[in-house]
């Protein structure tokens, strides 16, 4: 992968580029199709199983990606390079541990639990095409199928009153959101010429009207920070969080966002790499708007699901601080970011959903008073999770931050680096409130939730992510490498076309 | 920033003039369809009765909990209509240059091939309705 890397080099299919998708598609389409015809009411465990192995396939096929030398296929829509490589493992990996979640979370309470599965197979291949699309047409087909699955996936607790709100709201919102994202793009072809980020990239350093280069941009990081949960377009993440079922969140509040994250890196770095003036200011004043809205929000929530909202917009705004970041460093720093982010959030909603059950019946923070003496094992796990958001060191969080700090520190935005830290002080105090009601707090009475044992799927899953949190925390290296590795395929001879990115701004 | 905008409205006015008709539209259909409500608000005599102010002619009762249980068939077969109708669509610009597609593509069956994958997976979807049982109106499995 670090051998110089000549273009088509190799004859090889143009499918293997997108050999992930096309698994994760198959899976999805078989899983769909055995639903359709399994008899209702019969167990569909056996298609959770079978979604599980096609993205353990799938996750298999991007580590083999890695060792295809980077480049474009199908006309320059795709490209597989170390960058696309590493957030299609994290997206694996999220889908992953989210299905070993929901493997028991939903038998029993609701008729669609193989439609659940497909849905989230073709979401996973929505996200994972966001991050290989080096094209925006494409981009927006990928936002569209990880979008409208993750819609259909808030709704699906179906009797509750708060779930189908949630999806309608997610929805509604969501193409609102989606259309700025596209209006964005027609700006951006009338400005440029082209829909291809290297032509645009072009475009933008022939010196395209900076007026429409702007609105394009401004259009453009709407709509993705509408996905991410970004400020000031973030109303709808704790509705949406509170309404729709847990291990869902813990799903939608990362992967789709990783994507989201990695489109806009491809676009602020690589598409618009020469004109970091026109977006600095934007991405600056957003980062800054999502950490304090985000913290002093949370510090006011008294529900669970709502807190962890409102701290995932904060941590939206932590990684928003590494695009502040000049490109190897900040590229780097974002994408690890978006790895550690995912173990610790996935792990803290997966805990939700085992305590609380399909019924949410803890939903408050009161409502966690005493967990750690009931649940002894689940409570320490949370405990890990909430300490690695705090940030504390030999935690994923820790080194996340860390790293997106340093990066902002080293690029001359030290005041960015002091608001962060500051906003991780004020964030310490929610994590430690709900610690505290775990910990300190007498035992309350039992739940309906309490009587479900954890089944061994949920303890992997569990297991799975608490190693990944250390892990990512003491470390941290090979992920570094692999997200350093991506962050250089901007400057990287990828392809001719990717060139005309300076290589003065990409080096330091 | 903003400074730089002005100056590129400046030195391209051609280019935005061209948007002169368009507000003229807006400016017509604004003011057309404001004048006609307003004409009649005007002009028309207002006799409000408690009949007159309830759901016009059909509909349901506009009262009690938004979120009753109904079927919903005609949606799901309305639905469909407007997939399979959107699906058929793709065909056709593709059916109009089949026989350029090798020259764009530089592949002799890559169009073909493509187009064949697409029905496979609009294929799928047919399959899946039909054995959820979402053609069959009289089938109680099709009330979602």
């Amino acid at each position: 992968m670090n051998e110089p890397m000549t273009p088509s080099m190799i004859a090889f299919s143009p499918a293997l580029r997108i050999l992930p998708e096309i698994l994760m598609t198959l899976t999805g389409v078989l899983v769909m199709l055995v639903e359709a015809v399994l008899k209702p009411r019969t167990s569909r465990k056996p298609l959770g199983i079978v979604a599980i192995l096609g993205t353990l396939a799938a996750i298999a096929a991007s580590v083999y990606q890695l060792f295809l030398p980077a480049g474009t296929a199908f006309f320059g829509t795709v490209q597989s390079d170390a960058f696309s490589v590493f957030f299609h493992l994290v997206i694996g990996c999220i889908v992953l541990v989210t299905l070993l979640i929901s493997l028991d979370y939903f038998e029993g309470h609701t008729s669609f639990v193989g439609e659940y599965y497909a849905l989230i197979l073709f979401g996973a291949t929505g996200m994972m095409l966001m991050t290989c699309s080096v094209e925006l047409l494409m981009v927006f087909i990928s936002l569209e199928i990880s979008s409208i699955s993750t819609y259909i996936l808030a709704g699906y607790r179906k009797r509750s009153a708060t779930s189908p709100e949630a999806s309608i709201k997610y929805f509604l919102l969501g193409s609102f959101a989606t259309a700025f994202f596209l209006y964005g793009i027609a700006l951006c072809f009338g400005a440029t010429g082209s829909t291809n980020l290297y032509e645009i990239a072009k475009g933008v350093a022939d010196g395209a009207s900076p007026l429409l280069l702007t609105v394009a941009f401004g259009m453009m990081l709407i709509g993705l920070g509408f996905k991410v949960s970004l400020a000031p377009f973030h109303v709808w993440t704790p509705d949406v969080y509170e309404g729709a079922p847990a291990p869902v969140v813990g799903l939608m509040s990362t992967a789709p966002k990783a994507a989201a994250f990695a489109v806009l890196l491809r676009i602020a770095y690589g598409a618009f790499g020469t004109a970091i003036h026109i977006w600095m200011p934007l991405v600056w004043i957003m980062a800054v708007l999502s950490m304090t809205i985000g913290n002093l929000g949370a510090l006011t929530q008294r529900n669970v699901k709502r807190m962890l909202a409102y701290s995932s917009i904060a941590h939206a705004g932590y990684l928003l601080v590494a695009f502040t970041a000049l490109a190897p460093m900040g590229i780097a720093a974002a994408s690890f970011y978006t790895a550690a982010y995912a173990a610790m959030n996935v792990g803290a909603f997966g805990i939700i959903s085992y305590l609380s059950g399909y019924n949410e019946a803890r939903t408050s923070l009161s409502d966690f008073a005493g967990i750690a003496r009931r649940h002894p094992v689940a409570a320490a796990a949370f405990a890990v999770f909430l300490i690695s958001l705090i940030g504390i060191p030999f935690t994923a969080g820790f080194f996340g931050k860390f790293y997106v700090f340093t990066a902002a520190i080293n690029s001359g935005n030290a005041w960015l680096a002091v608001l962060g830290l500051l906003n991780s002080g004020v964030a310490a105090f929610y994590y430690l409130r709900l610690l505290a009601q775990m910990y300190m707090v007498p035992v309350e009475p039992p739940r309906e939730a309490d009587t479900a044992h954890a089944r061994p799927a949920f303890i992997l899953a569990m297991a799975i992510l608490v190693l990944a949190v250390f892990a990512l925390g003491i470390f941290p290296g090979r992920i570094l490498d692999l997200a350093r590795a991506g962050a250089a395929t901007f400057s990287g001879p990828a392809n001719a076309a990717s060139q005309t990115v300076p290589v003065a701004l990409l080096r330091r | 920033m903003l400074c730089a905008w002005t100056v590129s409205l400046m030195q391209t006015p051609n280019y935005f003039w061209n948007y002169v008709p368009l507000l003229l539209q807006i400016l017509a259909a604004v003011g057309l369809s404001s004048f006609i409500v307003l004409a009649s608000w005007l002009i028309g005599r207002h006799r409000p009765g408690k009949v007159k102010l309830s759901t016009y002619e059909c509909g349901m009762v506009p009262q009690g909990d938004a979120r009753g249980r109904f079927s919903v068939r005609f949606y799901m077969v309305a639905m469909l209509f407007i997939l399979f109708d959107v699906e058929a669509v793709f065909m056709f610009p593709w059916a109009v240059i089949y026989r350029k597609l090798p020259g764009i593509t530089g592949s002799r069956f890559f169009g073909f091939w493509e187009m064949l994958v697409y029905i496979g997976f609009v294929l799928v979807g047919y399959f899946y309705i039909w054995k959820k049982g979402i053609l069959e109106w009289s089938k109680d499995q099709a009330d979602l």
